[in-house]
């Protein structure tokens, strides 16, 4: 830190999230004016850290700290007094009201007479000096305005002053909506505000931008920090190097790995269970009985093309063709899966009620049957599977949820990263059952965002920018080779 | 990284629902028993006298709100947002239409009966299509395409009033073994729907959408049929609503549908069907619509004047849906 101030520090901070380790002793000093670039792969804790630093996490262990010393009770108010902000990645301007209106909320200093006015000049000093030539009205409503100028809002609002001095900004992932100029505007002027001595924080999964952005950059996984250089010693590849296993040996991990699979000789010559064509890059193919994976950072197409072969079984699309039904595995269980006025019977059952009737009408019988079957099979615990779907733990409601998909006549099993907040316990006994039906010759895509349950798969497609970078037979997957391609490296290093 | 593998408060108290359920009064009973009550009241009011009367009124009077009000109930189980306003319309046009094409006539009841119905069923796709396919809020919708047939109505119609063929009359306002055939024709219609909401396909997709849209298309169902099937449901019920109602009344009339607008919806959801969607009541329709009727009788009887009525009215619905419905109506 060389005698500068200190703008925060943070010493050993830990969080958890149920059995989920976010944070496992982050220690982490930011001096004033400095910039740091944050980077790591999908649940590696940067979003978790972020939020601590904003004061929406309170931390489960350690300390929050200020030149001052440390500081009890850091939250969102304390956070604000002492001028820390936040440019989070969900926008958190009020789409109803307008954009001068919206800076009055971080500032209640901006009262009285005339309010709008000077929030309207506050805010447009700043937009003229980071976006110049941005064309943003500030009595328009945020609601009319597009993606890009709602960001560049939402990034100058978190650089104006009232009666706080600035002392850090976080930034996540603050160039995802914006256009290339913009984007371009946005870091050159980071470059430029630690003059007035104001650190910022800057996560990115877009490697050149945050080594252009930040003078030190910090990787994490696995809840901690496992790099912190400067970032002129640094280059992509170090970086991306770094986020991963040291481990270099293809296919060394996960269950059934090296195990010559049953029918795995034959079914070379098969016709595709689903094919996926892309228009010049790499088509996505799957074979009866294959375990495929998706990969990428998360969000960047994979569960796009799992809508999309969803939609495709029973329509003439040949650009996208399914062989058989397919049935869906939702990771957002709450939005995408779960009919919470139901009992558990009823939720798996939803899916094959097709097949459970007997002169056009289900037959009860048979629907207590398919309950009681799966209930056994894939272990959900529960006095009554009559009981409402909302007495289960997550775990066990994802369990209901792989239920309806197997219990179903679907040979395709779409996994939209199914396994989000899910125990340890829960997960093993899942990914045995997958490997069990896939043998059965079930065909799976699984899209995940934790790097070791990819190697559960047969092979593995990369995810970028809503394209298929790289496809990783199981004799080249490792969990270098999957980031590198995450962030698009793959054609430099190879 | 969420927390959402520990069972959140919200879950946490609806634990052991389904199994108290079991054990305490179903929604459905409670406008039943309120209207047993009601009836009650009014029977020690007037001494016992017409007992008999007062029920079979209610019965057949109420065997219409209830043929009604099992397809507003469908629209509304299909998830928020959803409601049929353009059954007025399609009581008028069916009434209109079975009247004059029956014309008098005993021979032409079934003819008249299913020109009636397949305009109701053309005015359900036609309101499906304006939902789904123009993307119009339903309510929009179903409004507009009410004010539309009801024109079409008027225009076809034009003022006069056919009597409906004897046999077909004699039908609507008769009974066997005391209960009046309206009734017998709502009853059966309320079994039909019971057994289709628990045991088809088309119910369980029913439920599940009005649950979550969402997942209830990723869990494979027929969506898109359901809707569909539901708007038709809804307009063929109040088609045929129309169709008994001027068997019963001695002949069609433009406006005769204005009053099941709103008695529609209200029987769905005192009956206990949920205004969010995903929970149907089909029995809870009887017991409202007995008890609106029952409530407007005792009133009578009591000679109260009609603001007190009004007051008294309100006051007797709300009192029986904060008791029934309780922490479960959501």
């Amino acid at each position: 830190m060389s005698g500068d101030a200190t703008a925060l520090r943070l010493d050993d901070v830990r969080k958890s999230f149920g059995a989920v380790r976010a944070l496992a002793g982050v220690s982490l000093a930011i001096a004033r004016g400095e910039r740091l670039g944050l980077v790591g792969h999908n649940g590696a804790g940067k979003s978790t850290l972020m939020h601590v630093l904003a004061g929406v996490l309170r931390p489960d262990t350690g300390t929050i700290a200020t030149e001052g010393g440390a500081v009890a009770d850091y939250g969102t108010a304390v956070a604000g007094r002492l001028g820390v902000r936040c440019v989070f990645q969900e926008l958190s301007l009020c789409p109803n009201l307008t954009v001068a209106e919206n800076v009055r909320v971080p500032h209640p200093s901006l009262r009285g007479w005339g309010w709008r006015r000077r929030a309207a000049r506050l805010i447009l000093d700043r937009l003229d000096t980071i976006f110049a030539g941005h064309g943003i009205d500030p009595g328009e409503t945020v609601a009319d305005l597009a993606l890009g100028r709602r960001q560049m809002v939402e990034i100058a609002r978190a650089f104006t002053v009232t009666d706080t001095p600035l002392r850090l900004v976080i930034l996540d992932e603050p160039t995802s909506s914006l256009d290339a100029t913009a984007a371009e505007q946005l870091l050159n002027f980071l470059r430029h505000a630690n003059q007035h001595g104001v650190a910022t924080v800057f996560i990115s999964h877009i490697l050149p931008e945050v080594l252009a952005a930040a003078e030190r950059v910090v990787v994490m996984r696995e809840g901690l920090v496992v790099l912190d250089r400067p970032a002129r010693e640094l280059t992509r590849r170090a970086i991306v190097q770094s986020m991963g296993a040291e481990d270099e040996h293809p296919g060394a991990h996960g269950a059934g790995a090296g195990k010559v699979r049953s029918g795995r000789a034959d079914r070379a010559t098969q016709p595709p269970a689903v094919l996926a064509r892309s228009g010049g890059g790499t088509d996505l193919v799957a074979k009866k009985g294959d375990i495929v994976g998706l990969a990428g950072l998360a969000g960047h197409g994979q569960s796009t093309m799992l809508l999309r072969v969803f939609d495709a079984w029973g329509r003439k699309d040949p650009s996208t063709v399914v062989e058989s039904p397919v049935a869906l595995v939702p990771g957002d269980r709450q939005s995408d899966g779960v009919f919470p006025l139901w009992s558990i019977s009823r939720n798996i059952s939803i899916r094959s009620l097709a097949t459970l009737r007997r002169g056009g009408l289900i037959d009860p019988a048979r629907e207590r049957t398919l309950a009681a079957t799966w209930r056994e099979r894939i272990g959900i615990r529960t006095p009554d599977m009559d009981n409402g779907i909302l007495s289960l733990s997550g775990g066990n409601q994802q369990k209901a949820l792989f239920a309806r998909a197997l219990a179903s006549d679907a040979g395709i099993i779409l996994m939209d990263d199914p396994m989000r907040g899910v125990d340890i316990s829960t997960k093993s006994e899942v990914y045995r059952f997958i490997r069990a039906e896939s043998e059965r010759g079930r065909t799976f895509l699984w899209y995940s965002t934790e790097m070791e349950e990819l190697f559960h798969c047969d092979r593995v497609y990369v995810f970028h920018e809503n394209r298929i970078v790289a496809h990783l037979p199981r004799a080249e997957m490792t969990e270098a080779a999957i980031l590198r391609a995450s962030y698009a490296e793959a054609e430099e290093v190879a | 990284m969420t927390a959402d593998d520990m069972p959140s408060p919200a879950s946490a108290s609806m634990r052991d629902t389904p199994r108290r359920r079991r054990r305490t009064v179903p929604v459905w009973a409670w406008p039943l028993g309120a209207a047993a009550v009601i009836l009650v009241m009014t029977l020690i009011h007037s001494g016992g006298q017409g007992a008999g009367d007062i029920l079979a009124a209610a019965v057949t009077f109420s065997a219409l709100f209830v043929i009604v009000g099992l397809g507003q109930m469908l629209v509304i189980t299909s998830g928020p947002g959803n409601v049929d306003l353009s059954i007025p319309a399609a009581i008028s046009l069916s009434g209109a239409i079975a009247m004059k094409v029956m014309d008098g006539a005993n021979g032409m009841i079934a003819v008249g009966l299913l020109a009636a119905l397949a305009a109701a069923m053309s005015l359900g796709v036609a309101n499906y299509l304006l939902i789904r396919l123009l993307r119009i809020p339903p309510i929009i919708a179903t409004l507009s395409s009410s004010l539309i047939v009801q024109s079409i109505a008027i225009a076809y119609g034009r003022g006069l009033k056919i009597k409906p063929p004897p046999a077909f009359a004699d039908f609507c306002t008769g009974r066997i073994l005391g209960v009046s055939n309206l009734a017998l024709v709502a009853a059966a219609l309320t079994a039909l729907v019971l057994l289709a909401l628990s045991r088809t396909l088309y119910g369980r997709t029913l439920l599940a959408l009005g649950q979550n849209a969402r997942a209830a298309r990723l869990a494979g169902t027929p969506v898109t049929r359901t809707r569909l099937t539901t708007s038709i449901a809804s307009a063929t019920l109040a088609g045929l609503c129309g169709v008994l109602l001027a068997g019963f009344s001695g002949g069609s009339s433009l406006n005769m549908g204005e009053e099941y607008l709103l008695a529609s919806i209200a029987v769905t959801v005192i009956g206990g069907t949920s205004v969010a969607g995903g929970r149907a009541e089909p029995l809870g329709i009887w017991g409202a619509a007995l008890l609106l009727f029952l409530i407007v009788t005792m009133l009578n009887t009591f000679g109260l004047s009609a603001g007190v009525r009004l007051i008294a009215t309100g006051l007797i619905i709300v009192t029986v849906i904060a008791i029934g419905g309780g922490s479960k109506r959501v």
